[in-house]
């Protein structure tokens, strides 16, 4: 780690030199403080208590101030400050309340000079008097902080926080009496030595404990603190309130503070926890730090400056038991690394990115490439003097806007707001989104869902290898049977003599699924006619004594002789309803509504006759009708669905797995629906396309995508008196004293779960509503809306 | 949900009014509903009833903590009952606890319940695990995980190690503990899962306690709770919670009152002048360096062998065993043998300053929530002692908050040990030390037996502070553990 470069600084005659070295300790350190002429450093912690003479190639041990074989609290340092008036003076604080003073001019081993027992608790801080030689005052843990005077036994005043314990203390360097308190609280309290009974000035500062503080060398005004939020403020004093003048996020607690000399707006900070680093921050340039020492392994605990006067030389002692002394020169750049290049492609298909300025120059120069359509619209550039790092982390910005017309992304928006997903017939969606893609020009996609539809529902198509086992049973080893039996009976199924026992009312509560494999029952009949390839399901067989008319192609009963029976040929309206429990128990389907399908109910109604557009294509699937099951394809359709998705058209592959369904679902593998689900939901969110964007949430069967919408979901109420948010209790509001929410039925207030219409946002207890709805379809509270519950 | 805020609406009522339910019974049985009969009195086995806050009288506050209560649990569970003597805390708990439990987090919702039953399980807290099997299946959990740690997951497994350590002698966590953890392949832990799930099996760890340490008794719902025996086949209720030291009469004989007032009058009178005399004579009287640390090492030591001589070796609770391997692992074993308890010096990794910023960073809002409810607990003070008004018990607080961290061989360098010896006498350090370390053998002859001049509610305030400094110690074991796998 130790580099070799060197560094001389000649500070009025006295020149400083050094390189970025490192000493072992034999003990984690908790504080360090410098001597005043730069040569020599104290290090204290909770088992060491060392002077280090500070050399131009090494640390030297100069002073062990840990004498006698007992071990003692006193000892125990959690700070500890060198006087910068006179170099014999040093003074620690001890996790025990004791604050030592030391006197190394005494001729003994022993060098302790006074001991001060009056803090309850740990003390947190010491701080001597920049100019006075024997004022010193300490920061502790009980709230208290206590001014000494050197010359006498006791404390000379006591400062009471009123608040919770003292984190740092420190004396302003420029005003005589004044000096700055933080507090464990979050507080700042400025206090005028002279006066003890109250504090001058008083501001929070932070969020949580105010670890440290450090007054600007030579602004007079300005304070730094740092806190547990990690964040460091820049406070100026000298305006009647404080005002916060800069702020860094840093991205641990910050534990020490200390502006650098000579530098008006850099200043040195390292955390408490988890991040080792010591970082050199210019306060304008509060996201990157200027510099960055990585030496240490584990907390640093102690920062300083070596001389006041010289920005270069950082020493530092850590937990890991080191000792170092870092030159600025060796630190490394975290700008350096930073990359200032950016690219970013707008929603519409405009492209920006920023680069180096060095790089971006070198392109202008040249000539747009005049074959593009694209073309740069603005080239900006801003240059600050002032700014710190001018030239090595500034970059230029380009943008590239698409012509007018050229790219535009309104047939995607178009799309997505017209393609209709679920609640109707297959067939119907299909054409529906053939004909919404045909209108908007294009082609490809239309024609690509017209053949799905020609796929999966072609009319008439009968069953075979691949039906449901209802009627699979039979088909297997009656398909010769089942030809004559198409041919014979789907002549007329073709015209318009196709019946259906299911009366509009049925079909309605058919539709209200409880979950996916409820679906698989309610599509059963379709599946019968568009030979779908979903898993058989058992359940149907559970209604008694009606097998009969259920499966009238068991082989028993699948005769010629009852041509009366004919298969629907038209899938009744599906709707593909996803509950938010896609994989939840198995719900029966209430077995009251199961469709039979019989020819000789007489109130039978008569399907949707095959549209125009469709009788020209039928022609070709009756050739393979019979023979090819629509399970074929599905090899096809993936890898259709892939190629869109390739060509990033996720749109298009996400639609068709969304109305397909079932039918291509378990040919493609999990993580590539998950993937087109949220890479399609990310683009409809873009484009501030939230209904759609729920809406495919809602019909996705992907896990993690239907729970997208389940979690973090608070609902804020407003007062319907006052209009103000109600934030302790739903139902009445503490501004108004009324209560909110009166059930329109009972007209009562709604204390646990509260319905209400979205259109007319009348509503009240559930049980009450659900009532009222059954009988009347009015809002209860007489709007006169019509409201629906579902 | 519906149903199960029934039960709590029905419990409720029936706690309150045992006797006019007798007297409703007879209908209800014509209709041939069987209705379920509470057993035990009151939310706690060791408080009477009429000495707790009544629903319906309480004042808007508590009234406003039972609603986020009710609305957060759907029900309004015994340990809330118990709790809101202390409003204020009672709010920052149901906070944190909703927090860690519904609110987003790194672990799935049937986790964290099953957490909780783990961590209840380690001190065969049948009521924390009865509830939080209901929890846990009313989540979606698998009801196969509830036969056993073996049928859970290899990750929660994993976990069982941790669980039973950081229960008993949380000071031999090691950051090997979480290194396998961490490293366990594909049952690995992320960092914030674990940080998620240490926060949990603290909490309820020290809940565990708190549970037995004011003996909550059953829920109507769980097992234990209810009884459809008819009132006349036996006069007073029977829990058959393992201690079996709750009939009624036991209560009756030694209820606060019968002992004698002047003996128990002076007890509080020797405290306080106690508390006084150290308050003077603290400056004057200047113990050394090596008196302190002995002091301290004494009463570490000491605090091993402070145990109640009526100790009777109950079998574990039926079925809540079963969730837990290694009964024999337990606090006990190793103070008999008097292991040495290291010593861990807060002022080199204390909650404020080192753990509050590694649980934020891991699981943010937590820290803080947490931080919070130590606060409160530290603090929270009505300056009463028993019958006396405008006292300063923040020595008092202090001095029982250092002597569990004792316990567990946290040191403060900044306290003077010699206190604890002064302000607590030995049956309540009886008292807390079970409660901590052990809380299933707490009996109601301990509670009864400590402070008998002072209020339940000052000792309930004494669980609190008890629950949270043991919450306290077990994280900043763990937390230190997580900080050096970091570094």
């Amino acid at each position: 780690m130790e580099k070799m470069s060197r560094v001389s600084t000649a500070l009025g005659g006295n020149a400083l030199t050094g390189r970025t070295m490192h000493c072992h300790l034999d003990a984690p350190a908790n504080a360090i403080s410098v001597c005043r002429d730069a040569a020599q450093v104290v290090v204290a912690g909770r088992s060491i208590f060392k002077i280090f003479a500070i050399e131009e190639e090494q640390f030297v041990e100069k002073l062990n101030l840990r004498v006698g074989r007992k071990p003692s609290l006193n000892l125990s340092c959690a700070d500890v400050v060198w006087h910068q008036m006179d170099e014999n003076l040093l003074a620690t604080a001890a996790t025990n309340g004791v604050v030592v003073t030391w006197n190394l001019g005494r001729p003994s081993r022993n060098k302790q000079d006074q001991l001060f027992t009056e803090h309850k608790r740990t003390v947190n801080k010491v701080c001597f008097h920049p100019t006075e030689a024997h004022v010193l005052l300490s920061g502790s843990q009980d709230g208290f902080m206590k001014c000494f005077d050197l010359r006498r036994k006791d404390s000379v005043s006591t400062f009471s926080g009123q608040s919770e314990s003292v984190r740092d203390v420190q004396f302003s360097i420029r005003d005589y009496f004044t000096f700055a308190s933080t507090f464990e609280n979050g507080n700042v309290q400025l206090w005028d030595i002279r006066r003890p009974d109250r504090c001058e000035r008083m501001f929070t500062a932070h969020n949580g404990p105010v670890f440290c503080c450090d007054w600007h060398p030579e602004d007079r005004g300005w304070l730094a603190t740092g806190g547990r939020d990690k964040m460091v403020k820049v406070w100026d004093m000298t305006t009647h309130r404080a005002k916060e003048m800069h702020c860094v996020q840093t991205i641990a607690s910050v534990a020490r503070v200390k502006w650098r000399p000579e530098c008006r707006h850099h200043l040195a900070t390292c955390s408490m926890m988890v991040d080792h680093n010591i970082y050199v921050w210019d306060v304008r340039r509060p996201f990157v730090p200027a510099a960055m020492f990585e030496e240490h392994r584990d907390v640093t605990t102690g920062i300083a400056w070596r001389h006041p006067h010289d920005p270069s030389f950082l020493l530092s002692g850590s937990k890991d038991s080191t000792l170092c002394q870092h030159l600025f020169r060796d630190a490394s750049q975290p700008v350096e690394r930073a990359n200032p290049e950016g690219l970013c492609y707008g929603l519409f298909g405009d492209l920006a990115f920023a680069a180096k300025e060095s790089l971006v120059a070198a392109e202008s120069g040249r000539k747009p490439y005049t074959g593009d359509r694209r073309h740069p619209i603005f080239f900006k550039r801003k240059l600050d003097p002032a700014e710190p790092f001018s030239g090595l982390a500034s970059s230029a910005l380009n943008v590239f806007e698409i012509e007018p017309g050229g790219g535009s992304m309104s047939w995607f928006v178009d799309t997505a707001e017209r393609y209709a997903l679920a609640g109707r017939p297959l067939a119907e969606l299909c054409d529906h989104n053939a004909k919404v893609a045909r209108e908007l020009g294009r082609n490809q996609v239309a024609q690509t869902w017209t053949m799905l539809r020609i796929i999966y529902c072609s009319p008439g198509l009968v069953p075979s290898t691949n039906l449901n086992h209802s009627v699979g049973k039979g088909s297997s080893c009656g398909l010769p049977l089942m030809n004559s039996f198409n041919l014979k009976d789907m002549a007329p199924g073709l015209g318009s003599e196709t019946r259906l026992d299911r009366s509009k009312g049925d079909t309605r509560s058919d539709t209200v699924l409880l979950d996916s494999s409820a679906t698989l029952i309610t599509n059963e009949d379709n599946e019968e006619t568009e030979g779908s390839d979903v898993p058989t399901d058992y359940l149907l067989g559970d209604v008694e004594g009606e097998e009969d008319e259920l499966y009238p192609l068991d082989p028993e009963h699948a005769h010629p002789e009852e041509p009366e029976y004919v298969l629907p040929q038209e899938a009744f309206p599906l709707r593909h309803e996803i509950v938010d429990t896609p994989s939840g128990p198995e719900h029966l389907q209430d077995k009251a509504d199961s469709p039979h399908v019989s020819g000789n109910e007489a109130d039978a109604v008569s399907l949707v006759p095959v549209d125009s557009s469709f009788s020209l294509l039928s022609i070709s699937h009756a050739l393979y009708d019979s023979r090819l099951p629509p399970d074929f394809f599905s090899v096809l359709v993936c890898d259709m669905l892939r190629f869109y998705a390739e060509q990033g058209d996720v749109q298009m592959a996400v639609s068709v797995l969304i109305v397909l369904g079932e039918r291509v679902r378990k040919d493609i593998d999990e993580q590539t629906q998950e993937h087109w689900y949220t890479s399609y939901i990310d683009l409809l969110q873009r484009f501030r396309l939230w209904n759609v964007s729920n809406e495919v949430v809602k019909l996705s069967t992907s896990q993690a995508v239907s729970c997208l919408n389940q979690a973090s979901t608070t609902l804020h109420v407003n007062c319907s008196h006052c209009k103000r948010p109600m934030s302790s209790r739903g139902w009445v509001c503490d501004r108004c004293h009324r209560c909110a929410s009166m059930c329109a039925v009972c007209h009562h207030v709604v204390k646990g779960l509260f319905v209400w219409c979205q259109g007319c946002s009348h509503g009240g207890h559930l049980q009450h509503i659900m009532k009222w709805l059954e009988g009347s379809s009015q809002c209860p509270a007489g709007c006169g809306h019509l409201c629906e519950y579902s | 949900a519906a149903n199960e805020a029934y039960t709590a609406s029905l419990a409720v009522s029936e706690l309150l009014g045992c006797k006019q339910c007798g007297a409703s019974r007879g209908q209800d049985e014509e209709l041939g509903i069987r209705i379920p009969r509470p057993l035990g009195h009151g939310p706690s086995r060791f408080i009477p009833e009429k000495e707790i806050l009544q629903v319906g009288s309480e004042d808007a506050q508590m009234h406003a903590l039972f609603a986020d209560s009710f609305a957060a649990l759907g029900r309004l569970d015994n340990i809330t009952l118990v709790m809101v003597f202390h409003p204020q805390y009672l709010e920052s708990f149901l906070k944190t606890q909703h927090y860690l439990l519904q609110m987003d987090g790194p672990l799935p919702l049937h986790y964290r319940h099953y957490i909780g039953i783990m961590a209840a399980a380690r001190h065969q807290c049948s009521y924390l695990v009865n509830l939080h099997v209901n929890d846990f299946l009313h989540v979606g959990g698998d009801p196969k995980w509830l036969n056993g740690l073996e049928n859970a997951p290899q990750k929660l497994q994993n976990l069982g190690e941790l669980n039973k350590v950081l229960a008993h002698r949380p000071w031999l966590i090691t950051k090997e503990h979480i290194e396998r953890l961490l490293k366990a392949e594909e049952h690995s832990w992320s960092l914030a899962e674990l940080v998620h799930a240490v926060v949990l099996l603290t909490h309820y760890h020290s809940l565990a306690s708190f549970t037995f340490g004011c003996g909550i008794s059953p829920e109507i719902h769980c097992d234990g709770g209810h009884t459809f025996r008819p009132p006349s086949v036996s006069n007073y209720c029977i829990c058959d919670i393992t201690n079996g030291n709750h009939s009624v009469d036991e209560m009756q004989v030694s209820s606060p009152g019968s002992v004698s007032v002047s003996d128990s009058f002076f007890e509080v009178e020797a405290l306080m002048a106690k508390m006084r005399q150290l308050q003077e004579c603290r400056d004057e009287e200047e113990a050394s360096q090596e008196e302190m640390a002995s002091r301290f090492e004494m009463e570490k030591r000491e605090s091993m062998f402070v145990f109640s001589s009526d100790d009777d070796e109950g079998t574990p609770a039926r079925d809540v065993s079963r969730h837990f391997e290694d009964t024999s692992y337990g606090y006990k074993d190793f103070s008999r043998h008097g292991m040495h308890v290291p010593t861990f010096r807060v002022q080199d990794y204390c909650w404020e300053d080192h753990g509050y910023s590694l649980v934020n960073r891991l699981y943010p809002d937590v820290g803080q929530l947490i931080d919070e409810k130590f606060h409160i607990a530290y603090n929270l003070t009505y300056n009463t002692m028993a019958m006396h008004k405008d006292v300063d018990t923040s020595m008092l607080r202090r001095a029982i908050w250092n002597y569990i961290h004792c316990m567990f061989g946290i040191r403060y360098d900044d306290y003077d040990y010699g206190e604890i010896n002064q302000l607590l006498d030995r049956s309540f350090k009886v008292y807390i030390k079970t409660v901590v370390c052990t809380p299933e053998k707490v009996t109601k002859r301990m509670y009864d037996s400590f402070w008998r001049q002072f209020k339940h509610s000052e000792k309930v305030h004494v669980n609190l502070l008890l629950i949270e400094a043991r919450m306290q110690a077990e994280l900043l074991y763990a937390l230190r553990a997580i900080t050096r796998y970091m570094t």
